[in-house]
């Protein structure tokens, strides 16, 4: 069964992949919008408050119960950047039709409330209920303030910002703590009637009923939606690389320091990129992993990420503070060793099973599915799975060293314990 | 070959006890690329002192999992490279009560699974690597010792228990991995990853047959002795009623636990493990009046949740989050607890729990790894874990409310806070 995407009416489009072996069907919806640090907060609190409730179940009581209803259904709002892309939302998960124990069938009725969701929230005057709107500005100030909790996730945070300070990807998914603190129930309205009348709306459904089903009940549950002039899905500009690396040091009360280090890629062979990336840190069999871990035991982890609607790569690593230097110049030696050739038979052949695996595993999990997908959508790309893992598998070692050769060195984040020494 | 269809769940398992003693379990997966195979051992953190060959012996606290890191050795080299080679994403973890190792691959699986149960069965340490693996186990330790979410659950484990080794740190402490030596580790693999005190589960789109002939080529013949363990004899309540630290986090976290009657080995087992996490939702879960009445009131936020849990001789049930006033919160839990000891369940709201219990437990079996580790754990306590369904239909509203009169009493409870500096 192959995938599709139909238009369903002005910017919005439905990507369906059928799949019968899930004992779920997964439906979402997603509307994408540019990220920038003026609007990225009020569009990371837009979803929480739509998910408050709706005009039929005006409080989350109302809702959980129809949500206990059906199986213990959920409807989850999302909020993530792909690329340059804030995609915000919900994702819907149900119990398929072949398992609810009396054959009750649970896509009409979640999409219907899925609309309500999204089209109907409970509103007074024209505005949203004020406590809806600061109990979630409460929890999403808490959000961003928690990032800080995870000193991994909080460091590889701190590298993207001042890598890319003044670039849309430098901005955070849930925006930054002192624009989200000042939002105002106005400016979360506002930023709802906008997004539902021009952004880019997309949705997604995996599972089991027919073209026909998803359709029909998409179309009645988004039949109100205003749409006017709608928007392009915007475009990631590409990192410009820096003359000189920039350096950066944060203080904190940590018993283990964290380095990251970020990289531009100048080359826009992907295939090419992906396995570079592989090689370098992104499997437990890559140089990083073998190396800094387990030949020099100096972390516990260390990985690279390769952002490929961005072209970037991010090194992500946790050490003792004193060894600093001894790390730095171990991932460097170790990036050195994968765009001069330095690799052996089996590390390729491995990395390209390690990729060709994690493509082939897509279709195994409704989320992935779901989730590559809206990557795809947010890029304007059409690849499917199969198409890149064929690409990995006929890329050259000499396209990877040549595409791994416009790696350089841009910005480098050390997160350090208060009073340690270096 | 024993073949068995679960109707009202849609699975198929076959099921096979080899010679030796280890009970191999395939669950059929057609249309899916991977496969994935679970390889564990009844052997965890809390497993610390036992008997071996007549002597009983104190091992250091974190020796299951140290032992789980160094099994990746080989005479030739290191088996997560070997898997991975093969494109599979092989990986371990040490709970309280099991060591798992596991890997899921879309091609070469048979070869795959053959280095799985060879590496897993024949140790390979010598005092030079035993002592380099302590490097990297010691950041782990210390990674995970600044995690607030950790601190605050190993501090209310160490106020529920005053005895149990249910309260051991599964990866012990920097200090405490330094008297780890190849000899101990040779004890405890000796004792524990025999052919009768482990357990195969593979998930996926594969021949039973060769599964079972793959394991039965590999594996050592001796089913292994049943070894005698110690978790320390429990007195009743707790140890502390609370316990606070202060860390860099954004804002004051806690875990209120309750000390619970353990369960004996059995269908028992399952069918109290599903009572106390119906108590816990109709408790505190998302559509219960306690949280919505929490959240509305800015007390809580989504972080705020609980969990039953059990393992051998230990059954606990938490409830916490993030908070800014930690303490109220803590008491509105022990009132409502209170409330419905007194007052008893609201029916239509005990059946919409029962529903979305179901649902969530059908939505688990979307996970290869749910599946195989759900198995394991029946397995380990007498049970079979895709008989839910059954087992839920022989649950009534009476059960849960006795569990909840009878567990979540003050008595039973201790308070674990971190707050921020």
């Amino acid at each position: 069964m192959e995938k599709t995407r139909t238009k369903l009416a002005e910017g919005v489009y439905l990507t369906r992949l059928p799949a019968r072996k899930f004992k779920t069907s997964l439906l979402s919806a997603q509307f994408m919008t540019p990220i920038a640090a003026e609007t990225a907060a009020a569009q990371a609190l837009l979803p929480a408050v739509l998910r408050r409730g709706t005009m039929r179940y005006p409080d989350m009581g109302a809702l959980s119960t129809r949500l206990d209803e059906l199986y213990g259904a959920e409807i989850d709002y999302t909020v993530r950047k792909k690329g340059e892309c804030q995609c915000v939302g919900f994702v819907a998960s149900f119990i398929d039709d072949a398992f609810t124990p009396g054959g009750e069938k649970l896509l009409e009725p979640v999409a219907e409330l899925l609309g309500q969701v999204i089209g109907n929230p409970v509103t007074k005057d024209g505005r949203f209920l004020p406590e809806y709107v600061d109990s979630e500005r409460t929890n999403l100030v808490d959000a961003i303030r928690s990032i800080l909790n995870d000193k991994r996730d909080y460091a590889d945070l701190r590298l993207l910002q001042e890598m890319c300070a003044g670039e849309p990807y430098g901005v955070s998914r849930f925006g930054d703590e002192k624009s989200a603190q000042a939002l105002t129930g106005e400016q979360v309205y506002e930023t709802y009637t906008r997004l539902l009348s021009s952004a880019p709306l997309e949705l997604f459904y995996c599972g089991s009923a027919s073209a026909e089903r998803v359709e029909a009940a998409l179309m009645a549950a988004l039949s109100n939606l205003p749409r006017k002039a709608v928007q392009a899905i915007p475009q990631s500009q590409c990192h410009t690389a820096r003359k000189e690396v920039k350096r950066v040091t944060d203080l904190m009360d940590v018993t283990q320091g964290k380095l990251g280090m970020g990289f531009t890629c100048g080359s826009d062979d992907f295939s090419a990129l992906m396995m570079g990336n592989t090689l370098f840190g992104g499997s437990s069999n890559a140089k990083l992993f073998m190396n800094v871990r387990e030949k020099l035991s100096l972390c516990y982890y260390a990985s690279s990420l390769f952002h490929r609607q961005k072209g970037i790569i991010t090194v992500s690593s946790g050490i003792e503070f004193q060894n600093f230097q001894k790390a730095y110049d171990e991932i460097q030696h170790q990036l050195k060793a994968v765009q001069d050739g330095k690799l052996e038979d089996w590390e390729l052949e491995g990395a390209r099973s390690t990729l060709c695996n994690a493509y082939a595993t897509i279709g195994d999990s409704q989320s992935k599915l779901e989730n590559f997908w809206l990557g795809q959508t947010a890029t304007g790309r059409n690849d499917t799975p199969e198409a890149l893992a064929e690409g990995v598998r006929t890329v050259s070692p000499e396209r990877i060293y040549e595409a791994m050769k416009t790696v350089s060195l841009d910005t480098v984040y050390f997160l350090k314990g208060e009073g340690a020494e270096q | 070959m024993k073949k068995e269809f679960y109707e009202r769940i849609g699975e198929t398992v076959y099921r096979e006890t080899l010679p030796n003693g280890l009970p191999v379990n395939v669950v059929s997966k057609p249309g899916f690329a991977k496969s994935y195979a679970f390889f564990a051992t009844r052997y965890g953190g809390m497993d610390t002192r036992f008997c071996l060959d007549g002597n009983w012996m104190d091992t250091p606290a974190g020796i299951a999992h140290y032992l789980e890191h160094k099994m990746f050795d080989t005479k030739e080299g290191n088996a997560l490279q070997e898997l991975a080679k093969n494109g599979a994403e092989p990986n371990a973890f040490t709970s309280n009560a099991m060591t798992g190792y596991y890997f899921d691959s879309t091609e070469k699986f048979e070869e795959n699974l053959k280095i799985l149960l060879s590496f897993v069965s024949v140790p390979y340490f010598t005092d030079e690597s035993v002592a380099k693996e302590q490097g990297i186990i010691a950041q782990e330790i210390r990674m995970i010792e600044d995690d607030p979410d950790w601190q605050v659950y190993a501090r209310m484990m160490g106020a529920l228990y005053q005895k149990s080794t249910a309260k051991n740190h599964i990866a012990g402490s920097v200090e405490s991995i330094k008297e780890i030596t190849a000899k101990t580790l040779y004890d405890c693999h000796k004792a524990f990853y025999t052919p009768g005190n482990m357990i195969l589960t593979v998930v996926g789109n594969v021949d039973p047959v060769r599964v079972v002939d793959v394991a039965r080529s590999i594996l050592p013949k001796d089913c292994g002795p049943n070894i005698l363990r110690d978790h320390g004899a429990e007195p009743e309540g707790v140890a502390d009623k609370a316990t606070e630290r202060k860390m860099e986090v954004s804002m004051p976290q806690f875990l209120l636990g309750f000390k619970c009657a353990p369960a004996a080995a059995g269908e028992d087992y399952l069918r109290r493990s599903l009572i106390g996490n119906m108590a816990c939702d109709l408790l505190l879960g998302e559509s219960s009046p306690l949280y919505l009445r929490l959240y509305g009131q800015g007390l809580i936020n989504t972080s705020f949740g609980g969990a039953f849990e059990m393992m051998p001789e230990t059954a606990y049930l938490y409830a916490g989050g993030d908070s800014r006033d930690v303490k109220a919160v803590a008491e509105e839990v022990k009132k409502e607890a209170r409330r419905l000891a007194a007052d008893g369940l609201d029916r239509d709201f005990y059946e919409r729990v029962r529903k979305a219990a179901f649902g969530a437990m059908l939505r688990g079996l979307n996970s290869f790894e749910n599946i195989a580790v759900s198995l394991t754990e029946g397995h380990f306590a007498g049970y079979d874990a895709l008989r839910f369904p059954q087992v839920f239909d022989g649950i009534g509203e009476e059960d849960v409310l006795a569990f909840i009169r009878d567990e979540l009493t003050e008595e039973h409870a201790a308070m674990s806070t971190i707050l921020p500096k």
